[in-house]
């Protein structure tokens, strides 16, 4: 390591991302300690280990790594939102059972053997799919994210809320998702001249409703079976949902049951009285369907401590609903100075990429942030300028950038700059 | 390929309605009935369309309204545990925007919609339409946008324009 040029390459002690092309950031901090050569063992090394399993659960010592913030509406259960724990993954892939959930009045429990997506509206035949003919249509996969539009609500806040990066910003996830091209189905139903939308229900409780554009539909959507390689899980919409890749959450209706195509949307209480964007002059948005450019520094943030002085990995995921992410910069001074961070090798479009910046912290405050720029040219605004303009209380389509602070005794906290 | 297959495609041969399949689509949705189709045809749209027969007035609303919502959204549509449904009128310019179904929604059809699929909470599904006109006539009585023995059914429905219709921009507009 030691000829690894650890010059700053921005203030406060941000180093050249090519030390992750290199080495590895840990530089001196690689210190193996020589063992005599084998004579211990570890106690679960002197007896056979535990048996096969059925399913696969992860190690009792992370059992503290579960969805952040569980909470539901009053008077409700499942009318709520639960948050992917961001802080305590790396890589691109959200595990299933850690993607966050929202649901708008719980999750139902669909037998598939009785389930069926109808296809109707302006078609030549409207038609119904079981689960069982679906799987046997040829399966698409996206590895792409999918975000809540509300996401980062929290940061609208007057005052910044001391609370984790998951609690925050955890309405995001990225998985595998597989099916069918809904171009396919629709192709075989027989989409109607002047067809301009269509309505998506899903079979909860609360039938939640959502009018699409047809052109985005045919362009990329898929009725997705599965994630990340197994069936969807139930709280993301076994047996089928709706995915539109970049497209806020809501949109990608869960437990797909109809698809209505139209000439206009249906206007529902999901896409006018909450989906939609209030500016300050009483004007409101309606349609704004894809995510924005953004990033989060992931770790360290809220509620970490920092450790001796010293080389650090700062590490984070960007994302855009437009495209790929072109460009991760890094900033170790609160926005004065900015270093690129180093892109993971996976950079897909519309999926999480993960960012990895080498920084030598000094002991003294400072403040951490990230900004995003994706290949459409778009670049993460800050917090004032996604504030500009809007109405008080607007959260959604939240996506400035995120600063953390780190104290002269290494708390990191949660700060507007 | 199986017998079952060539089986198919002969099938699909003989409908024979015009639409292509794709070479890859091994095409095995299957036709609806009518009756099938109205089953699970829950879509209103703004002018109306798809509202089914029946009719109710806010002097019946309020009755049905105060058994089954009253305990989450409040006396007249304020002050509930849940989303407020009555009042915030003028306030979406200010300092605080309260965001109702009268100040803010813009199509009376979608209080139809949504009281059909997704109310009362703990029980969706089980108002008659009749019961669902009333409330929705109710929660539009309690904004100040209708009389309280006008009659609300699929006539009359759509045609009720909502204070806040104009304020509203597409953010998407399709080619």
């Amino acid at each position: 390591m030691a000829e690894l040029d650890q010059t700053p390459v921005a203030g406060n002690g941000l180093l050249d991302r090519r030390i992750f092309l290199k080495a590895g950031v840990a530089g001196g901090a690689a210190l193996l300690t020589a063992q005599a050569g084998g004579v211990e063992r570890e106690a679960w090394m002197k007896m056979p280990g535990a048996p096969m399993s059925d399913n696969g659960v992860p190690s009792a010592h992370e059992s503290h790594v579960k969805r952040l913030a569980v909470s539901s509406q009053p008077g409700t259960t499942g009318t709520g939102v639960s948050r992917t724990p961001l802080e305590f993954l790396d890589g691109l892939i959200t595990p299933s059972r850690l993607h966050f959930e929202r649901h708008h009045s719980g999750i139902p429990d669909i037998n598939p053997d009785d389930h069926r997506l109808v296809i109707h509206g302006m078609v030549e035949r409207p038609l119904s799919f079981s689960l069982e003919a679906l799987a046997r249509y040829p399966i698409k996969s996206r590895i792409q994210f999918l975000e809540c539009s509300g996401n980062s609500g929290g940061l609208i806040a007057p005052e910044p809320l001391q609370q984790s990066c998951g609690v925050l910003h955890g309405l995001v996830a990225a998985s595998e998702w597989g099916g069918v091209p809904l171009s396919v189905l629709l192709d075989e139903a027989g989409v109607k001249p002047g067809a301009k939308w269509i309505i998506a229900d899903g079979a909860d409780a609360a039938m939640m409703s959502r009018s699409v554009p047809l052109a985005k539909v045919m362009d990329d959507a898929i009725v997705a079976l599965y994630q990340n390689g197994e069936r969807l899980r139930p709280g993301n919409g076994y047996p089928m949902r709706l995915f539109l890749p970049g497209w806020e959450g809501n949109a990608c209706v869960k437990w797909l049951r109809t698809i209505k195509v139209m000439d206009q949307p249906a206007m529902t209480k999901d896409e006018t009285s909450k989906y939609s964007d209030l500016n300050e002059e009483g004007i409101a948005r309606l349609f704004t369907f894809p995510m924005g450019v953004k990033s989060i520094i992931t770790n360290p943030s809220h509620g970490f401590t920092m450790g001796p002085a010293g080389p650090y990995q700062v590490s984070g995921i960007a994302w855009s609903g437009s495209g790929k992410i072109r460009r991760v910069e890094v900033s170790a001074d609160g926005g004065s100075s900015w270093a690129d961070a180093a892109l993971d090798e996976h950079v897909l479009s519309r999926c999480l990429t993960r960012f990895r910046s080498a920084w030598r912290w000094d002991g003294g405050p400072a403040v951490i942030m990230s900004r995003a720029t994706d290949d459409a040219g778009n670049v993460q605004p800050t917090r004032s300028a996604v504030l500009e303009g809007r109405a008080n209380g607007a959260f959604y389509h939240y996506n400035g950038i995120q600063a953390w602070a780190v104290s002269a005794v290494g708390e990191v906290t949660n700060v507007y700059a | 390929m199986s017998m079952r297959n060539a089986l198919l495609l002969v099938c699909l041969g003989a409908i024979g309605t015009g639409a292509a399949l794709a070479d890859d689509s091994p095409g095995l949705g299957q036709e609806l009935t009518a009756t099938e189709l109205a089953a699970v045809d829950f879509t209103i749209m703004p002018d109306g369309d798809g509202l089914p027969a029946g009719a109710g007035n806010a002097v019946t609303g309020r009755d049905i309204y105060n058994q089954n919502c009253l305990a989450c959204h409040g006396e007249n549509g304020t002050g509930g545990v849940n989303d407020v449904l009555s009042g915030g009128h003028g306030s979406l310019a200010g300092p605080k925007p309260l965001k109702t179904v009268g100040s803010y929604w813009p199509y009376a059809t979608t209080i139809f919609d949504y009281l059909r699929r997704a109310m009362p909470f703990q029980m969706p599904g089980s108002l008659s339409n009749d019961d669902i006109y009333a409330v929705t006539a109710y929660l539009l009585f309690v904004n100040d946008i209708i009389a309280e023995d006008a009659e609300i059914d699929a006539e009359s429905l759509p045609q009720v324009k909502m204070p806040n219709r104009d304020n509203f921009v597409w953010g998407y507009t399709p080619e």
